[in-house]
């Protein structure tokens, strides 16, 4: 579904990525874990086409997204909930799910949204900038979610999370993923989070995948140690 | 003031108060077009002047064919009038991104340059196209003439007329904004532009039709212009300081801000004309908002929503 190769990320003249190749299957989710500072953002932040230039492949469904501008890559069928959620604080909850409907068949917001993110509905006439945290997570994931993407880029979303909330989360992406078909790509640095959701780990340090583990074979001790500094 | 019996002041300020409600309607008008570019693409247009310009002119020349080619159709064209101008600047500000604006993106400096460079290619063209002296339109029989509501006071028709409109294009652009999908694009791409192309929101092409939508505007401003002035190539000129003032004072994105800050530089300066000098008039209105930008650097109305 996903396939990444030789991927190498520079700001100006320091590289961040260092050749990275990693392939995801349909209907499966794979997490990127790392400290911080390891290249997580950066990696998820030139996948979706912020971050342009760069060297290597970003292929989807066989299709070449590398050149490609952020909105050709969604309607390829990528979409990005990045860290610190990113919602449009001016826009009511609504709007911000509608924005998300750009390259969708229909512009209006489907029942299931609503049904997997409840409180996302009592909110609606609300600004996006006066929910909780968790709810604006809960938004940044339906307003990915709206344009029925292929493939869901997920980046840090437990990051300032309530542990309560947090769970909630993992379930709700569990429950997505009975509804539908949707491959997913998340960075995370919470190892009980990512056991909860997570077919698959990789471990990236400075720029580099240094460990690939299943989620059956995973040792939580050994990545915890790559987890702390 | 001394000289006026307390009736007379009433009067006056009745009447100047409205011929600045003319003004107030136009200087709306172009705020409005201006502060849409300026808060979708942070391009400080400096021909928009020019883009209201053209929009004068259309109406002149659609006037005077009517009268030379259809005299009956005299007392409905400008309702033709109106939707021409819109159009015609449209269409220009489609093109001007396209060629020119798109590669100057990121580029504050350079697009004040490239777009004040616009403006004299602009006025240069109307001159060879229209003749350096100033053109009037005919008015339609309903525009003139005025009303009067007591002996003393006489508010012009054509003043009525202009602020009629004025509301209808900007409850229009309220509602484009808050309610059609372009405005939610738009937006979006204000709130912040790197999002929404994640988003798939292709903001390219947003600019695009938002500059042209802008600049259609100022089109429209025109030819509301032509109904109380008289248009020569360098009347945008005269208009694009006020239009930049109200815009300041106002608060850049903020539409009530923008129509509270037109209505404000326009009465002040209008009832302050009767009195004194027009130069000395504008001198005074320039140091009053000087001075409030001073107690407030953003504006009138700054947007109270947290970022
Ligand atoms: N805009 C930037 N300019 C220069 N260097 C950056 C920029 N953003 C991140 N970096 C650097 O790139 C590296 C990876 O950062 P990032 O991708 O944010 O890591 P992570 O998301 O894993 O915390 C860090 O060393 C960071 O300092
Ligand atoms: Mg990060």
């Amino acid at each position: 579904m996903l396939e990444v190769s030789g991927l190498r990320v520079s700001y100006g003249q320091s590289e961040v990525i260092h050749g990275v190749d990693l392939s995801v299957k349909r209907n499966e989710t794979v997490a990127v874990m790392g400290r911080n500072g390891m290249g997580k953002t950066t990696l998820f932040k030139t996948l979706i086409g912020i971050l342009k230039g760069g060297a290597g492949s970003v292929k989807l469904d066989g299709q070449e997204l590398v050149g490609l501008p952020s909105h050709a890559r969604v309607a390829a069928g990528l979409a990005y909930v990045p860290q610190g959620r990113m919602i449009f604080p001016t826009l009511t909850v609504m709007e911000n799910i509608q924005a998300g409907l750009e390259t969708a068949r229909t512009k209006a917001v489907p029942d299931e949204i609503f049904s997997l993110f409840p409180v996302l509905h009592e909110m609606r006439h609300r600004k996006g900038g006066n929910l909780s945290g968790g709810q604006q997570q809960q938004l940044a994931i339906a307003r990915a979610l709206v344009s029925d993407p292929k493939v869901l880029l997920l980046d840090e979303p437990t990051e300032g999370i309530q542990p309560s909330i947090i769970k909630e989360i993992a379930q709700t992406l569990n429950e997505i993923r009975r509804l539908r078909e949707i491959t997913i790509l998340v960075s995370e640095q919470v190892l009980s989070f990512t056991l909860d959701i997570a077919d698959r780990l990789l471990v990236l340090e400075s720029g580099r995948l240094v460990h690939e583990v299943s989620r059956a074979e995973c040792d939580a001790d050994k990545i915890s140690r790559y987890l702390s500094v | 003031m001394g000289d006026f019996t307390t009736e007379e002041l009433l009067a006056i300020f009745a009447m100047q108060g409205f011929a600045g409600l003319s003004l107030f309607s136009v200087l709306l008008l172009m705020a409005l077009g201006l502060a849409i570019i300026y808060g979708q693409m942070r391009v400080i247009n400096m021909a928009h002047g020019e883009f209201m310009v053209i929009g004068a002119y259309t109406t002149y020349f659609i006037s005077t064919l009517v009268v030379s080619q259809a005299p009956w159709f005299l007392d409905y064209y400008v309702f033709i009038a109106v939707p021409a101008a819109f159009l015609m600047a449209f269409i220009v500000g489609w093109i001007v991104e396209a060629v020119l604006i798109r590669h100057l993106y990121h580029r504050p400096l350079d697009t004040l340059l490239a777009t004040w460079g616009l403006a004299l290619i602009m006025q240069q063209a109307f001159r060879s196209i229209f003749g350096a002296r100033e053109v009037s339109v005919r008015l339609p029989s309903w525009l003139q003439g005025s009303y009067q509501p007591t002996l003393m006071i006489d508010i012009p028709i054509n003043g009525i007329a202009i602020m009629v409109l004025t509301l209808f294009v900007t409850a229009g652009v309220a509602w484009m904004m808050y309610r059609s999908r372009w405005g939610l694009r738009v937006r979006c791409t204000v709130s912040n532009r790197e999002m929404s192309g994640a988003v798939g929101i292709n903001t390219r092409s947003v600019d695009r039709l938002t500059f042209a939508v802008g600049c259609g505007i100022a089109g429209i401003a025109g030819a509301a212009f032509t109904t109380i002035s008289s248009t020569g190539p360098t009347s945008g000129a005269l208009y694009i300081v006020d239009t930049f003032l109200v815009v300041v004072f106002g608060g850049a994105g903020s539409l009530l801000g923008t129509m509270a800050s037109a209505f404000s530089i326009a009465q002040g300066q209008s009832i302050l004309e009767f009195f004194i000098s027009g130069s000395m008039a504008k001198v005074l209105t320039l140091l009053v908002v000087i001075g409030i930008l001073m107690l407030r650097p953003e504006g009138l109305f700054a947007s109270k929503v947290r970022r």
